[in-house]
């Protein structure tokens, strides 16, 4: 039971961010705090991959001499691009925030929502 | 004791996140973001990811931290208006059926470090004992990001190249199309 938890828990905490991420994307109205509740899930989806690759006693994925145990590269590889593009699909959010605000003069999702029903 | 950290740090990082989620101040919201994304980067330290590490820190500490700013700065809005009316129960509850899924769906999963795990066995395990040999880079992430999984780095370019077209696109279009309303400064 106590190796179960010790195994587990990393992934548990990761999982417990993902969900403050989540909740912060659906709960909440404003646009800027939608778009950091999202990067939010994503890095926490990035840290469980990565914690995938970890192995016991490894050391970073550099040959040198002396070591012989390595972490996985693979994962890592994978969540650098995904780190990057990450970045450049928020950073379209974020200029799409900028426009909605000269167009609605508001960044509040209700707001938006009252006025479109308006017109 | 490297698992202590990694208990310690993660703590921190839920910490953070609620901290993100309750914050109504948006400039410090978006200092805290960045702290957030710092944390993240010494986590993969300890998972011994340092090439991660230095993008999270370089990337997700600086560029996304600037760009919130600079919209925060361009929407002259740093207040999250309060909403007194909307309840967010739903949404709770959905987030908290999703965590126990997801914990549902690892609990047979391999434990941290496991140097027996598939996911160690397969793929990783040639691209560890030939990645210098073919590649000539010592640095397995190096070798295995341009070398055997480079079309996927060309992929990524696309899509920043993509993404940067698109915020030009959004931010340079000289008509600015606006939604009349109520509010007394709009249009």
């Amino acid at each position: 039971m106590m190796d179960y938890i010790i195994g587990h828990i990393n992934y548990w905490l990761i999982i417990a961010v993902m969900m403050v991420g989540m909740f912060t994307l659906m709960s909440r109205t404003n646009m800027i705090k939608k778009l950091a509740g999202l990067s939010i899930f994503q890095t926490a989806v990035i840290l469980f991959y990565v914690s995938l690759g970890k192995v016991e006693d490894g050391t970073a994925p550099i040959v040198a001499e002396g070591f012989s145990t390595y972490s996985n590269p693979l994962p890592q590889v994978l969540m650098l691009t995904a780190i990057v593009v990450g970045v450049a699909t928020t950073a379209v959010g974020f200029a799409l925030v900028i426009r909605i605000k000269e167009a609605y003069n508001t960044i509040e999702e209700d707001e938006i929502r009252e006025l479109d029903a308006k017109s | 004791m490297s698992l202590l950290v990694n208990i310690v740090l993660l703590s921190f990082l839920v910490i953070m996140a609620i901290a993100v989620l309750r914050i109504k101040n948006l400039l410090a919201m978006a200092m805290l973001f960045g702290l957030y994304s710092l944390l993240v980067a010494g986590l993969f330290v300890v998972l011994d990811a340092p090439d991660v590490a230095f993008t999270e820190a370089a990337v997700g500490t600086g560029i996304s931290t600037v760009l919130m700013l600079v919209t925060i700065a361009s929407v002259r809005d740093s207040h999250e208006v309060e909403n007194k009316g909307r309840n967010s129960s739903l949404a709770l509850l959905l987030s908290v059926v999703m965590g126990v899924a997801l914990m549902y769906g690892i609990h047979d999963i391999a434990e941290l470090g496991d140097p027996t795990a598939p996911a160690h066995t397969q793929v990783a395990a040639r691209f560890i004992e030939s990645g210098q040999a073919e590649t000539g880079v010592p640095n397995l992430v190096t070798a295995v990001l341009a070398s055997y999984r480079g079309f996927d780095t060309l992929g990524e370019v696309t899509v920043v190249l993509t993404a940067g077209l698109g915020i030009l696109l959004l931010l340079l279009r000289s008509e600015k199309p606006r939604v009349k309303g109520k509010k007394k400064d709009a249009g």
